[in-house]
């Protein structure tokens, strides 16, 4: 985020002020349909609502400072008024060459049968937001993509991995614009890499989340008497599972 | 063994008393109370290559006994990192990109990406074109649907709804081929219309299809829908309630199988989807069975809609009338320099896309189908994403799988109609 985006707040801009703003993205028209979940927005939230652009012609984008994203998200799903309920898409954007990357929300309301749009501009040095998969177990795939793509850590997230790239993959996150197209590193190297993997060691799944440990319970024999390998409580098959319900909800 | 069979074998040995030690003496104390459970739980793995994962997917599953513990999937198998592919070709030349990622419904990829970038510049594709891609749009949620179906018979057991599936399948194939000259990388669209007109005879063909597909799906239907069988294998297995599914982000017929209608033809129309005439099917137990009848009844939908969108289908230009998205006619480029110019800069340097971007969404075969365009004014996007609806309906597996049979994780991944092209992208 740069500094004057983040100076402050401007009260409710007008059209014509807003179309001024430095903001790199067109605005059709529709600039001035009021969207009830902004003005919603502008009003509880005020300085934590940076800007709101319109663009290509009715979609309602709303930029928010990253310290209050997971509050203004959690309330925009909560709210009876506003209720989006739906998590339609998560994703990032990086812009090249320093700028912030944005990360993007695009809720919807099924009851309501309305779009948002929500941005939050992390700078390059500090990629860390809070996760949303408190609020829907949907964003847990998609923020583990993100960080895969494009390095944004997700604070509070389970099982934060890598998802579509190896877990041992070591040249970054891929849609970076500072990644280039074919890799980091050179052809021999990235097959001596792969070559040299051991897809055993991802097979069992040891430490996947907290709650999530495996473990074998089995019998050895100590001196003619059988006593199991360890010991656990009573039924703690089932606590493993609430553990994950828990995580899940 | 299972929880179940011991509580009952020592229910069954009530005066063995509290501490009883079996005759054989080598089992420790048993609580009666709370029964201790004693086994070892085993992984399998299943995939990345195995007959019953629909593509390149890999389920590690830990197992006690026969129930699923937990269901941990592996996916990146495919990945061919295709949204950043994207942003190193023209937006045209994106389109070949879109029916790699799903090649069982191309023509919907295709559109919805088209529709993606023509929202975000402002162009208004012409009435013609519009109706052509909703026969074609659901001419291919049929095409997937009944690939769908056909894998759907063969993981619950029944080989002969899977060669009427295909045989319908191929009647679409040779449709797509004689458009497009592709069966399946059709890349039928153009940012402001589609590659060429309709051939000659192509819509006859189509209302061919449509008028005897209705038939052969009664068939497969009465084959699958009362046998008690599928019946057994699919009703109550791999449940989620409407608030769940909405939460985990299931969509298209997956969501609507547990009872919310959302649909986006309904919810957000486009090409004047509000004036067809047809039904969003609702199911109600929000299992593997009334995700099959969901999809059953889609197809019967669809047929509908393309009745009505054969009947509307109107003459006049296909691609819209825009300089700087079409090529000019062959004809002014032979006779006049501008023209030649012209031509030569939107294939040279590609459309360009003014400073913008635009998420768009629509009812794709496997739920909704988002792209998100982001241009700065050059002829690249800056960021083309795709909303993927079966990895975020995969996203849910561990959830409908965990607690139940081995056996029943093949249907519920058979029910949530994944292709693993997309999923990867």
């Amino acid at each position: 985020m740069s500094s004057d985006e983040s100076s402050g707040y401007r009260e409710a801009p007008l059209p014509d002020e807003a179309e001024e703003q430095e903001t790199g993205l067109v605005s059709l028209d529709g600039k001035d349909q009021a969207h009830p979940s902004v003005l919603g927005l502008e009003e509880r939230f005020g300085d934590a609502v940076l800007r709101h652009e319109v663009v290509a012609g009715d979609e309602h984008v709303v930029f928010v400072s990253p310290e209050r994203a997971f509050e203004i998200i959690e309330w925009l799903k909560t709210d009876p008024d506003h209720f989006y309920n739906y998590l339609s898409d998560l994703t990032a954007v990086d812009y090249g060459s320093g700028r912030p990357i944005q990360v993007v929300y695009q809720l919807y309301s099924i009851p309501m049968r309305r779009a948002i749009r929500l941005k939050v501009e992390l700078p390059l040095s500090e990629l860390e937001i809070d996760s949303v998969v408190p609020l829907w177990e949907a964003a847990n795939w998609l923020e583990r993509e993100v960080w895969d793509m494009f390095g944004v850590r997700f604070r509070n997230h389970p099982d934060l991995r890598r998802i579509l790239m190896p877990e041992g993959y070591e040249e970054g996150h891929p849609l970076r614009k500072d990644f280039p197209l074919r890799g980091r590193f050179s052809r021999a190297e990235q097959t001596r890499r792969a070559l040299a993997q051991t897809p055993e060691d991802y097979y069992i799944p040891a430490d996947y989340g907290p709650g999530r440990d495996f473990q074998v319970v089995g019998w050895q024999e100590v001196g003619g008497e059988p006593v199991p390998l360890e010991e656990d409580s009573p039924g703690s098959a089932n606590q493993g599972s609430a553990e994950e319900d828990a995580d899940r909800g | 063994m299972s929880k179940k069979t011991v509580e009952l074998e020592v229910s069954r040995t009530p005066e063995m008393g509290m501490d009883f030690r079996p005759a054989h003496g080598v089992l420790p104390p048993v609580d009666l109370t709370e029964p201790v459970l004693r086994s070892e739980k085993m992984l399998i793995n299943v995939g990345p290559q195995h007959p019953a994962t629909h593509g390149v997917l890999r389920l590690v599953l830990e197992l006690d006994g026969e129930t699923v513990v937990r269901c941990l999937p592996h996916i990146g198998y495919l990945h061919s990192s295709f949204e950043k592919l994207g942003e190193y070709r023209t937006w045209n030349q994106v389109i070949p990109l879109t029916d790699r990622m799903d090649y069982l419904a191309p023509f919907i990829y295709n559109c919805a990406y088209a529709m993606a970038v023509e929202k975000m510049m402002g162009v208004e594709v012409t009435e013609r074109c519009k109706v052509t891609r909703v026969v074609m749009m659901e001419l291919d949620r049929i095409f997937s649907h009944l690939l769908w179906l056909g894998t759907w018979a063969i993981d619950v057991g029944a080989f002969t709804p899977f060669l009427y599936a295909f045989q319908q399948r191929e009647k679409v194939y040779t449709l797509h081929e004689a458009y497009t000259g592709a069966r399946i990388t059709t890349s039928a669209t153009r940012i402001g219309g589609m590659m060429a007109d309709l051939p000659e005879g192509w819509l006859e063909g189509v209302r061919e299809f449509v008028n005897q597909f209705p038939q052969t799906l009664d068939e497969i239907e009465s084959l699958l829908s009362h046998n008690a069988i599928h019946i057994g294998r699919t009703q109550g297995v791999g449940v989620i309630n409407g608030e769940d599914a909405i939460n985990c982000g299931f969509s298209g017929p997956n969501l609507r199988a547990s009872g919310v209608p959302y649909d986006v033809r309904k919810d957000r129309p486009y090409y004047d989807y509000e004036t067809y005439e047809f039904e969003v099917p609702i199911g109600e137990h929000g299992d593997c069975y009334d995700r099959y009848m969901v999809r059953i009844e889609e197809m019967r939908q669809s047929c509908r809609i393309l009745h009505q969108a054969l009947d509307r289908l109107p003459d006049g230009p296909m691609n819209v009338d825009d300089p700087r998205v079409i090529l000019p006619s062959k004809t002014d480029l032979m006779n006049d320099m501008e023209s030649m110019i012209h031509h030569f800069k939107l294939v040279m340097e590609g459309v360009k896309a003014p400073p913008g971007e635009s998420h768009f969404s629509i009812e794709g075969s496997k739920g909704e189908l988002g792209m998100y365009v982001v241009s700065d004014g050059g002829s690249k996007p800056v960021r083309w994403r795709v909303r993927p609806p079966s990895f975020i309906n995969l996203s849910v597996i561990p959830k409908l799988v965990e607690g139940g049979l081995f056996a029943d994780v093949i249907m519920v991944n058979a029910s949530l109609d994944i292709v693993l092209g997309e999923i990867d992208r």
